[in-house]
């Protein structure tokens, strides 16, 4: 195997917040030696122009993700419980804020 | 910055209805209610499965029994979301368990009290879970914003409890004079301690003005709970059943219900540990806490023996 050398330093996946309160959102990825560098390389590619309230950037090794080939069968379970929608039930006549 | 000027800089960020995140500087007392408020939040949606739980295998239908089962579920996962919300707060899952554990957290007193027959199962749902989600719908807005967050989650999720436990009720009120007698017994058991879950009125609560002041409460016991007044009589009326509170009138100038004097003692005798499942509720956690003991050392020793330390950069 061909021996490359990283120069770059690690890689932190970026999460900004839009709006106070709302949930962080992904962004990208930045590369960074430790977590100081990697919050400030965050900021000044992803939140150039005030997209962000806050700002989140977590280890990309600490990532773990669903391979899209195995996602149908992972998320199955969940695919026939229709009575988990408020739409499933009889509501009677008449009957408000409920 | 001094520390006065940190506290009045704090409270302006709120005012202008700005979210704290786990990572801002926060006053120590403003962490502790929030850990407090959400523990006692988190507590409570898994100990209310148990009195549903009571239910599971005798629900009347399959189709019953699934609804249950996925209602109970979502409980479980709302204490999930809560307690990991209090955790980013900065206390360990193990403490907030100890803290349920010694009493020195608590959890809703309406969960004390014990599931006689399948109505009551309407009853939790339709008025146990409709007073939750009106104190729900209020946090979304709170000002602890993974705790809002969960919030939001949870208000979407509970829309289908309120009604499965609606469904049932309205069923049982207009089946067979037995099934409608059930269902009137099962209101005339829940009304009132679903009442008493919005809190002691707001002359009496200690800790309201400073949740209120922080907006990590955004309206007080006395309002909330007369918001869930006012939608669930005329929801009671529809299906034939009667609000067990002779003194219940509607107010033409108010343009709200006005109701009789709630039973405080009890509600205090309740929180104080001598509700009529107060025991049975704790002594089953504490049983299946430790039951569980197992799995977690097992997991912990499989993680030191494989090295599995999922995070190091
Ligand atoms: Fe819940
Ligand atoms: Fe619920």
């Amino acid at each position: 195997m061909p021996h490359t050398t990283n120069t770059q330093g690690p890689l932190w996946e970026v999460f900004t917040q839009k709006k106070s309160g709302q949930p962080f959102t992904h962004a990208g990825s930045v590369h960074a030696f430790d977590k100081e560098m990697a919050i400030e390389n965050a900021r000044d590619l992803y939140t150039r122009r005030g997209e962000a309230t806050g700002l989140w950037v977590v280890p990309a090794e600490a990532i773990v993700a669903v391979q899209p080939d195995e996602a149908a069968p992972f998320f199955d379970p969940s695919d026939d419980k229709i009575y988990r929608y408020p739409t499933f039930y009889e509501v009677p006549e008449g009957a408000k804020n409920i | 910055m001094n520390s006065d000027n940190r506290f009045e800089a704090f409270q302006q960020y709120i005012d202008s209805e700005e979210k704290i995140e786990p990572k801002d500087w926060m006053p120590d007392e403003y962490r502790l209610h929030n850990i407090r408020q959400i523990s006692q939040h988190a507590h409570s949606e898994v100990i209310g499965m148990q009195p549903e739980g009571n239910w599971i295998t005798r629900a009347p239908s399959l189709r019953a029994k699934k609804i249950l089962l996925a209602k109970i579920q979502d409980e479980g996962g709302h204490g999930l979301y809560l307690y990991s919300a209090a955790e980013t707060l900065g206390i360990t899952r193990d403490e907030l368990i100890e803290q349920l554990h010694s009493g020195k957290a608590k959890y809703s007193s309406v969960f004390n009290y014990p599931t006689l027959n399948w109505a009551d199962i309407g009853a939790i749902g339709w008025l146990v879970d409709g007073a939750a989600v009106t104190n729900q719908l209020s946090l979304r807005r709170t000002s602890y914003g993974p705790y809002s967050r969960a919030m939001m989650r949870i208000c979407n999720e509970e829309s289908f409890h309120q009604r499965q436990g609606y469904e049932i009720m309205a069923k049982m009120a207009t089946g067979t004079p037995e099934q409608h007698a059930m269902a009137q017994s099962a209101i005339d058991r829940w009304w009132w301690p679903a009442l008493m879950m919005f809190g002691p009125h707001d002359n009496d609560s200690p800790r309201t003005s400073n949740g209120l002041r922080w907006k990590i409460k955004r309206a007080g016991n006395d309002e909330l709970r007369q918001r869930f007044i006012d939608k669930t009589v005329p929801q009671a009326e529809v299906i034939g059943l009667k609000i067990p509170d002779p003194r219940l009138r509607w107010n033409e100038e108010t343009q709200h219900y006005e109701i009789g004097p709630i039973n405080w003692d009890e509600f205090h005798r309740v929180v104080r540990g001598e509700g009529p499942c107060n025991s049975q509720r704790m002594a089953h956690h504490k049983h299946w806490h430790a039951e569980g003991a197992w799995v977690r050392e097992a997991a912990a020793a499989y993680a030191a023996r494989h090295n599995t330390n999922p995070v190091r950069v």
